[in-house]
């Protein structure tokens, strides 16, 4: 099977680039601002696609690069841009995040970073400064978003006392998706750095002349520093680089434990993380839980003949892929098209066990694009689509209903609030997917039984005429 | 300059002082505009890429074929809403997706290869290729390129030299142009007796450009060639056929205009169908341009018309938007001084005007039109905008994607004037729209709710 239909071309991307993820993972940190180190439209483009995701806004400074920088460096302009920043927003972070531009022109960005504290005499207890090198031709979002990640934990974290915390890396989650991993740890009393945490800063509340251009939220540099001396990191990722993932930093250098396991959706990924919970730990799972797990069990059962006729392509970026894929294969839900623009070739290793009995039913694409994932929607018969916006072009075309979840989410609303993880989140998804399924049954019921079954009799046709 | 302004609580940068200026009729600084964005500033600008990509994009028949990394090209695939009433082809978004490797040994073989696949693949007659930042650095040869493949398929293929760095996004509407001139060199029919006109600037958003069209068929007037909004490859090379130019966007088309009266000596003239007084202006203008009786006759009838039945329509409006303010901040000068007038006439007040992309003569004819103590401003930033917003208490912002959230969470209203929008704003039944919009957003039952039970909750 052909993860794409063209080698050199790439038809309606299903990916975006690297500052993207860099952007997205910086909205997670306590009164942190981005400066983009290159042409004024890398951060105009990043603006416009959170910005109409989220609903807030969203200020990325560019260093606004120009013809004569490009040729003898974009220092200046670089300096100029974090002085500007600092003026006017007055961060506790900046992330400097690079564009194909400044990587390829070579800039020196740490040895600029530095010169620029002392320059401007800033002490670094006022002011931290991550630089990641995010050229758009090195990756995807999923790639700028944990190597961000990575970047702030290599940069923050101080050896530290051993402390009762766990740490979270949480992923490509939604603001309320952070919210209920915050209610779970609450239920089972866990206390937990959760790196990064976008739960206020990318969802904040209403405060009108109180507004706030950095809202208030985000994990603390504080908390960063001490993610050394925390009981365990558990990191939602299975397929990011090893150099790329903060919790192999954390493990290698400080000797922290680490869990490595997939966003929480579906049954057997909310198993895998209340288990995991408990035991490093050792506290008991809560009752609510056990319940809430014998609730979405319920449910399944009570779906389960409606959800065995859905034929699902599912894309976006690869974790949320890999755990949406298990959530519809715990289901009877085929997800026929397994589909991901990043290139990490691991998805269909992970989801082994359950993808086997299908055989080639099902294709898991890597590094693809939107034309080859129409192409399989259409030969493979999908009829429910999940995944993000840029999906809306095969919704209609091919007239198969698409369920928004994922970045960017641009044609609805709600996306920021969306809960998809534990076991109420997940139940509450796949009634979303069930309700869909069983709508295109119903609503077309009549219609479609007149139209195959009722033949007009021709004999008595003749006779009444 | 208002020295309260200047000093206020919300940080301003030094820089940016020339590009703000706080309308005097008479005397008062001249602001500093068509410059390169400040460092820092958090610009609401995009990139020269950008630019040449939303004036040709609405090109239906043609593939869009960005070379460079997949950002760029990821983030305009399908994202505005011009309409087709042919091809769908120039929905697609597509990409070089150059990689790491692409950097160092070059990008030129992946290019060919990629235009061979899309002949394979689509066999279009138009391709437009796309430089990129990177490109514009590695020194990938374009021209060279796309030569060579015009030759071997016999089809046009016109590289767009759009790399971000060598511009802001007014150098993109630049290379669009000249994109299009390249078509025109070699394909463009400039046989036979001139008639009829070109619509440049109007990129039908949902449906405008038939909307308009449909008027100047009531009027007498045929249109030849409209750019970009529904247009083709077969229809752009009708162009030099046409009597004149007529310019809607002038931020993106003008330099277009220029080089075509160069070159076929076909004149232009700037027009705009935002707002009733535009819209009559622009028509008799049209009109009288052609010189031809009958035309003027009728249009003199229509505009007559469909004054008198929008008036009424609007009516309900005026007496429910009378007194608002409004924050201006929009892409290009033209449409902020149309805006200006479109407002007036509902009995708004314009207290900020801005633009990303305007020019001098753009922002002499907005002071005159602005009040005293207007805020008038070049390629303005969040930080402005909130804080001219907040002093001069504006009711509503009109702008783009980005600047919506700003408005709401300052809790006044917000105007989408942009390509994503998904209902006519041009014509008269636009204008009804635009109306119904403020409205819709200002008189909303949320700010009621809000001023009555507050933001907490004891």
């Amino acid at each position: 099977m052909k993860d794409k239909n063209c080698v050199d071309v790439n038809v309606n991307p299903c990916k975006m680039c690297m500052p993207m993820g860099a952007c997205l993972a910086f909205k997670g940190i306590e009164k942190s601002i981005v400066v983009m180190h290159g042409s004024q439209g890398c951060s105009t483009y990043v603006r416009r696609h959170m910005a109409q995701h989220y609903n807030e806004p969203i200020d990325i400074a560019s260093s606004s690069l120009n013809e004569k920088a490009t040729v003898y460096g974009g220092e200046a302009n670089l300096k100029k841009g974090l002085k500007n920043v600092l003026k006017m927003y007055n961060p506790k972070t900046i992330g400097v995040v690079t564009t194909c531009l400044a990587e390829t022109i070579g800039e020196d960005i740490n040895r600029i970073l530095k010169d620029f504290m002392i320059e401007e005499e800033i002490s670094s207890e006022d002011l931290t400064l991550v630089s990641v090198p995010t050229p758009g031709y090195g990756g995807t979002q999923f790639e700028g978003y944990y190597l961000a990640v990575r970047k702030m934990v290599e940069k923050i974290v101080e050896p530290s006392e051993p402390n009762k915390k766990i740490n979270i890396i949480s992923g490509l989650m939604s603001p309320g998706d952070i919210r209920e991993l915050k209610l779970i740890l609450e239920r089972f009393g866990i206390e937990a750095i959760i790196l990064p945490d976008v739960s206020e800063t990318l969802d904040s509340p209403y405060k009108g002349l109180e507004f706030e251009k950095l809202p208030d939220g985000g994990t603390t540099s504080n908390e960063i520093k001490t993610m050394s001396g925390s009981l365990a990191t558990i990191e939602f990722g299975v397929h990011s680089r090893e150099d790329h993932s903060p919790g192999e930093y954390l493990k290698k250098e400080f000797k922290v434990p680490l869990y490595r396991i997939p966003i929480p959706i579906g049954l057997e990924n909310s198993d895998t993380f209340m288990k995991l919970l408990s035991k490093i730990t050792g506290k008991k799972i809560p009752e609510y839980y056990v319940k809430a797990r014998g609730r979405m069990l319920d449910a399944m059962i009570d779906s389960h003949k409606y959800n065995g006729e859905g034929v699902a392509a599912v894309f976006g970026e690869p974790e949320l892929v890999t755990s949406i894929s298990s959530l519809c294969l715990e289901n009877g839900i085929t997800p026929r098209v397994i589909s991901t623009g990043s290139n990490i070739k691991k998805i269909k290793a992970f989801l082994a066990e359950g993808l086997d009995k299908y055989g080639d039913e099902i294709v898991v694409l890597e590094d693809t694009d939107f034309e080859t994932i129409r192409a399989y929607v259409k030969e493979k018969e999908v009829n429910i689509l999940i995944g993000h916006s840029d999906g809306k072009y095969i919704e209609e075309k091919e007239g198969i209903p698409l369920i928004r979840v994922g970045f960017p989410v641009h044609d609805r609303v709600g996306a920021q609030r969306q809960v998809t993880i534990g076991y109420d989140g997940s139940m509450n998804f796949l009634d979303i997917l069930t309700n869909t399924l069983m709508a295109q049954k119903y609503q077309s019921y009549r219609d479609r039984m007149y139209k195959k079954y009722y033949k007009e009799d021709e004999d008595i046709k003749e006779v009444t005429a | 300059m208002d020295k309260k302004i200047i000093d206020g609580n919300l940080a301003m940068i030094e820089e940016r002082k020339d590009f703000i200026v706080c309308n005097k009729k008479e005397k008062g600084k001249k602001i500093k505009c068509d410059s390169q964005s400040v460092a820092g500033a958090v610009s609401q600008r995009a990139c020269v890429y950008c630019g040449a990509r939303v004036v040709l994009n609405p090109i239906t028949d043609a593939v869009h074929l960005v070379h460079g990394p997949i950002g760029c090209a990821a983030y305009t695939f399908d994202i505005r809403g011009s309409l087709s009433s042919g091809s769908e082809e120039y929905r697609n978004s597509y990409s070089t997706d150059l990689r790491e490797k692409d950097i160092i040994f070059g990008g030129e073989k992946k290019l060919t290869a990629a235009i061979d696949e899309i002949m394979e693949l689509k066999n279009p007659k138009l391709i437009f290729v796309y430089s990129t930042c990177v490109v514009g650095v590695i020194g990938d040869d374009l021209q060279a390129i796309c030569k060579a493949a015009e030759k071997k398929y016999g089809i046009r293929v016109i590289p767009v030299e759009s790399s971000g760095f060598v511009g802001s996004k007014s150098a993109g509407y630049k290379a669009a142009g000249d994109a299009i001139l390249k078509i025109l060199e070699l394909d463009g029919n400039s046989e036979g007796e001139k008639k009829g006109i070109n619509f440049l600037g109007d990129f039908n958003l949902a449906g405008e450009l038939w909307i308009i069209k449909g008027y100047l068929k009531e009027i007498g007037i045929d249109v030849v060639a409209h750019f970009s909004g529904d247009s083709n490859y077969e229809q752009i090379k009708e162009a030099p056929t046409a009597l004149f130019n007529v310019v809607q966007c002038a931020g993106s088309m003008t330099s277009l205009a220029k080089k075509f009266e160069e070159k076929y000596g076909t004149p232009y003239t700037k027009v705009s169908f935002f707002g009733l007084e535009d819209i009559r202006i622009s028509l008799r203008s049209l009109a009288y341009t052609l010189g031809d009786f009958n035309v003027i006759k009728k249009t003199e009838e229509f505009v007559k018309k469909m004054e008198k039945e929008t008036t009424e329509r609007l009516e309900p409006y005026r007496k429910k938007l009378a007194g608002k303010k409004v924050a201006i901040y929009v892409g290009g000068g033209f449409k902020a001084i149309s805006l200006i007038k479109q407002f007036r006439d509902l009995g708004i007040t314009p207290v900020m005007v801005g633009s990303q992309t305007g020019r001098p003569e753009e922002y002499e004819i907005i002071r005159k039109l602005s009040d005293e103590n207007t805020v008038i401003l070049d390629d303005a930033n969040p930080s402005e905008l909130e804080r001219f917003m907040r002093e001069k208490g504006a009711d509503m912002l009109v702008g783009g994607v980005k600047e919506r959230p700003l408005a709401y969470k300052l809790g006044i209203g917000f105007i989408d004037h942009n390509h994503a929008r998904k209902h006519p704003l041009a014509g008269y039944e636009g204008a009804i729209n635009f109306a119904k919009e403020i409205d819709l957003t200002v008189n909303s039952p949320v700010w009621d709710i809000i001023k009555k039970s507050g933001i907490g909750i004891e």
